[in-house]
């Protein structure tokens, strides 16, 4: 595989997007939980290295569902 | 006993020191005896009264509690060579094989233990699993030759299973294994994942050995006043002889081949008394013969103390019994056999305004059904009425106490049938006393339970709380589970009988006289005015059947849909439909079409009573479902309904038709070998000749059984009542039919023709290499006429094949639940609607991705849009 590679091209790679600090902070009030309870992404994952995420980022991801037609759910990132 | 309020912060585990085993024991046992004559327990002895009570009436030394209130306590017993623990064998072995000999440093050179030491530091603080690591070190410093620090060459050692230690030819005695592992630092030990802040490597080697509580081991007295000591205390006497003639020898100075064999049959004991079920040594019997149950075997396997006590145990307040039909009660209720009733109890706190009630049920007493078993007072005395003076009692009541009054009808009850696969295997349903001595269930109810009346057994709980008893009647009561959530429709409806009834009534031509008419709505218990009379003949009133079946629906219920019976024609003629198959219900009123599986079936597409569940209410939907299906026996028990093996029969011009299409078949598969043979036949793409061909004639054969079928089926018309029940979706389906009166068609293993047996052939009646029909298990016969002998032998293997596939499909399928369920009983929906385990992480957003619950929506959809559209246009 060529090393220009880019996992976002991917039909069934969904569209990751890092979160601003307030946006950040916005959802981990909306759940009320601390960033290690939301589901984890690693740094090393193709995607977080293709839109330059960092460990402590928080992801949002914006996939289609089968059942609710568009989902949004979020990710902590988290070093390898 | 005071109780200290504490907070736990963390537990460790680590091993007992021999200090630590001293200080908690209150006595050194040194008597290998029990009991004196007089029945006194002996001082210093295994019994000794220091140990805890287990006796009533005497009182501990140690705590002054009486029996019950002791919680026993430890002593020890010195051992007089120590022996190793057979539990920590495998962690001595690794520690004696990565360390030196003479040492005691782990044979590694210092940077690398280094790495190993930063590594468990980090999987410390991460929360994984650094004792894994163990093995790692263990490996790589097993195969070192030289020891990096003093140069000592290592020694081949073996661990002879289970206890002793091999260094090439010379024994370790345990004293050696001990001092080895006290050379071990405390830097090392962690790298061996033994963490020597609270344990140390040579504490694994024992030279106290703690004498457990008599509580744990209470001796029994038998009717003929002979005590019978448990397996531990026997096992202790063992012991503790053994040591002490041990060190009778060592003292008197005997042989050093004497004191050996006495060391390692003190070795032998105490490994046997932590675990006798070991390989290698034979298990400690009892005199009789029997093998000893030690430590390890309390707590081992199903019946052990984890899976056997902790996790599932029996409960008080539960009643089993054999479960039979009763189609009169409702879906709702039970029937509870009186004797249960009597025995189970409900607690009632007497107020002003039950006080009279509840003083006539203890006046009856116990053994006179409503009554009552037991009375405590507000400040907590019990008055048990087995043994009381029932009227002197009644008087005593006053609000405030509690009266434990039988089950009585109404009061709700959990119902339940093991295997407990999902929810619905557990409901609520109320009491309903009734003679005989099994438990009565309506019918409707069998799906959800997975039962049958062949013998089935169940269980019933009885919640004593209010809130218990609330929580049931809420959540759990059957009604409420009509709608499983597993599909979003109905598992609870009608069955069988209830399909075939409903069908006969609602049937274009049942014409009802008035007479008849009421006699069914009587059945159901509906006392009411008929509508006006759909026909009148010569002066004569006739209801129809739908007219009937109509008064059980909701006023405004509104439903299209097409009926089992449909055939679904190319262009469907709608209200036209010559089999009535074409259902509408208008305001309430079935205008057109039959009621059959696709109306109210358990487990189908269940259209009528889904759509009363969701629109009208579970109380509205059982009380239909209550009724349709006793109006639907009601109206099968009058207009007659019988099956039996003529109602397969067929004309014999039918007959002759199938067999030409069945010879027709077999002269093609024929046909089909002959080209094959003569290497003419196309090949399928992908496939090789040979799977070509059996394709090919498998495919000839399923379309001559489907003929075959087809010509029966035409003179199986819908007045034949075993083609009722399959049309409509009662019981059984038309190829059960048509392999009764046609053909029973090909047997298969494996999806396969049959092909093994002998060599080139399934029996030895046919040639070698045979591919015709009838050599490779195509059954023409049919059921009714019989199977030839060797249709019934090909038969034979098919039907095995099913049985087999059943078996393993339940067992694989048990143990994946069974995983499933593990992985993820903690996860719930909170109330923000995500889904989260059990430290509050979240694993959904919103349940389902769109916050649904399969159980209140149309086929698990969010908006059932066509529902809309209809309401809003009118159909």
């Amino acid at each position: 595989m060529s090393v220009e590679f880019d996992a976002r091209q991917h039909v069934l790679v969904p569209k990751h997007e890092i979160l601003s600090k307030e946006k950040a902070r916005e959802v981990l009030e909306r759940y009320k939980i601390s960033p290690h309870q939301l589901p984890l992404i690693m740094s090393s994952d193709p995607v977080v290295k293709a839109i330059g995420a960092k460990p402590g980022d928080i992801l949002q991801v914006s996939r289609n569902s089968p059942t609710a037609g568009r989902a949004i759910v979020y990710r902590y990132v988290i070093e390898e | 006993m005071m109780r200290i309020p504490k907070l736990i912060n963390r537990v460790d585990f680590g091993l007992m020191s021999p200090d630590e085993i001293r200080k908690v024991s209150v006595t050194k046992v040194i008597a290998a005896d029990t009991y004196d004559e007089d029945g006194y327990p002996i001082e210093r002895g295994l019994m000794d009264s220091r140990l805890g009570v287990v006796d009533p009436g005497l009182r501990c030394r140690t705590c002054g509690s009486r029996a019950g209130d002791c919680p026993g306590h430890f002593g020890h017993v010195e051992l007089a060579r120590p022996v190793v623990h057979v539990g920590y064998i495998d962690s001595i072995y690794n520690c004696l094989r990565a360390t030196c000999r003479k040492c005691g440093r782990i044979l590694l050179q210092e940077p690398k233990l280094e790495e190993y030491r930063k590594w468990i530091v980090e999987m410390r603080e991460a929360g994984q699993k650094w004792w894994e690591m163990t093995n790692e070190i263990v490996k790589s410093a097993s195969t070192t030759e030289k020891c990096p620090y003093c140069g000592e060459k290592r020694a081949l050692l073996k661990l002879e299973k289970p206890t002793t230690f091999n260094e090439g030819k010379n024994r370790l005695t345990p004293s050696d294994i001990r001092e080895r592992l006290e050379r071990i630092t405390g830097d090392d030990a962690v790298l061996l994942g033994i963490n020597s802040k609270i344990a140390r490597p040579e504490w694994m080697v024992l030279t106290a050995l703690p004498v457990s509580p008599v509580t744990v081991r209470p001796s029994i007295t038998l009717e003929s006043g002979v005590r019978s000591e448990d397996d531990l205390t026997h096992k202790l006497v063992d012991i503790i002889r053994i040591n002490q003639r041990l060190s009778e020898n060592i003292e008197a100075g005997a042989p050093h081949l004497i004191v050996e064999d006495l060391w390692e049959l003190l070795q032998y004991h105490v490994t046997t008394y932590f675990d006798n079920g070991i390989s290698g040594i034979p298990p400690a019997r009892h005199r009789s013969g029997r093998v000893l149950r030690t430590l390890a075997q309390r707590l081992r396997g199903k019946e052990g103390r984890f899976r056997g006590n902790l996790s599932g145990k029996r409960v008080d307040f539960s009643a089993r019994t054999v479960v039979s039909p009763d189609p009169n009660i409702s879906i709702n209720e039970i029937g509870v056999p009186e004797h249960i009733a009597r025995t189970l109890s409900v607690p009632i706190r007497a107020t002003e305004h039950n006080i009279e009630e509840l003083r006539n049920l203890i006046r009856r007493g116990p053994d006179i059904y409503p009554g009552a078993n037991c009375m405590i007072s507000p400040d907590g005395k019990r008055y048990d009425l087995r043994y009381a003076d029932c009227e002197e009692l009644a008087k005593t009541v006053e609000p405030g106490f509690i009266v434990e009054r039988h089950m009585m009808d109404g009061d709700v009850v959990l119902f339940n049938r093991q295997p407990s696969l999902h929810r619905m295997s557990i409901m609520a349903h109320e009491v309903k006393v009734l003679p005989g001595r099994t438990f009565r269930l309506n019918l409707s109810v069998c799906p959800p339970y997975n039962a049958d009346f062949d013998g089935d057994e169940m269980n019933v709980h009885a919640p004593q709380r209010e809130e218990a008893q609330a929580e049931a009647r809420i959540l759990m009561k059957v009604q409420e589970q009509i709608i499983s959530p597993r599909f979003g429709g109905p598992i609870i409806g009608g069955i069988q009988d209830h399909i075939t009834g409903a069908y006969l009534l609602t049937r274009k031509d049942t014409l009802l006289t008035r007479e008849q008419s009421q006699q069914l709505l009587a059945a159901v218990g509906m006392f009411v005015d008929l509508p006006k009379s759909a026909v009148k003949e010569k002066g004569v009133e006739y209801w129809t059947g739908k007219q009937i079946f109509s008064m059980l629906f909701p006023k405004e219920l509104n439903l299209t849909f097409k009926a089992k019976i449909c055939e679904n024609c190319a262009r469907c003629k709608k209200e036209e439909c010559e089999i009535d198959a074409y259902v509408v219900i208008r305001d309430g009123q079935l205008l057109h079409g039959v009621m059959d599986a696709r109306s109210y079936k358990a487990l189908d597409r269940c259209e009528v009573l889904d759509r009363i569940v969701k629109d009208y209410g579970t109380t509205a939907a059982r009380e239909f479902l209550d009724r349709a299906t006793k109006l639907s026996i009601a109206a099968a028990v009058m207009l007659g309904f019988t099956t039996s093996i003529d109602d397969e029969d067929i004309p014999p011009e039918a007959k002759e038709r199938i067999n030409e299409v069945l010879d027709d078949a077999r002269e093609k598969v024929n046909k089909l070998i002959n080209i094959y043979n003569a290497g003419e036949l196309e090949p399928l793409p992908g496939r090789s000749l040979r799977e070509t061909l059996e394709m090919r004639i498998m495919e000839v054969l399923a379309e001559s059984r489907d003929r075959a079928g087809e010509i029966a089926e035409k003179y199986l018309g819908l007045d034949n009542h075993a083609v009722i029940m399959a049309r409509t979706g009662a019981r059984g389906s038309m190829l059960n039919l048509t392999q009764m009166a046609a053909c029973v068609g090909q047997q298969s293993v494996r999806g396969e023709r049959l092909s093994r047996g002998y060599r080139g052939r399934t029996l030895p009646h046919f040639k070698l290499g045979d591919l015709g029909a009838e050599a490779r298990g195509f059954v023409s016969s049919s059921y009714k006429d019989g199977l030839k002998q060797l249709e019934f032998f090909f038969h034979a293997m098919g039907g095995r094949e099913g049985l087999v596939d059943t078996a393993v499909r339940t067992a694989q399928s048990g143990y994946m639940q069974r995983r499933l369920i593990n992985a993820l009983q903690d996860l719930r929906v909170e109330y923000d609607g995500t889904v989260r385990d059990d430290r509050g992480a979240v694993v959904q957003f919103v349940y389902g991705e769109d916050g649904v619950d399969p159980a209140h929506s149309d086929n698990g959809k969010a908006v059932n849009v066509e529902k809309i559209i209809e309401r809003v246009v009118g159909g």
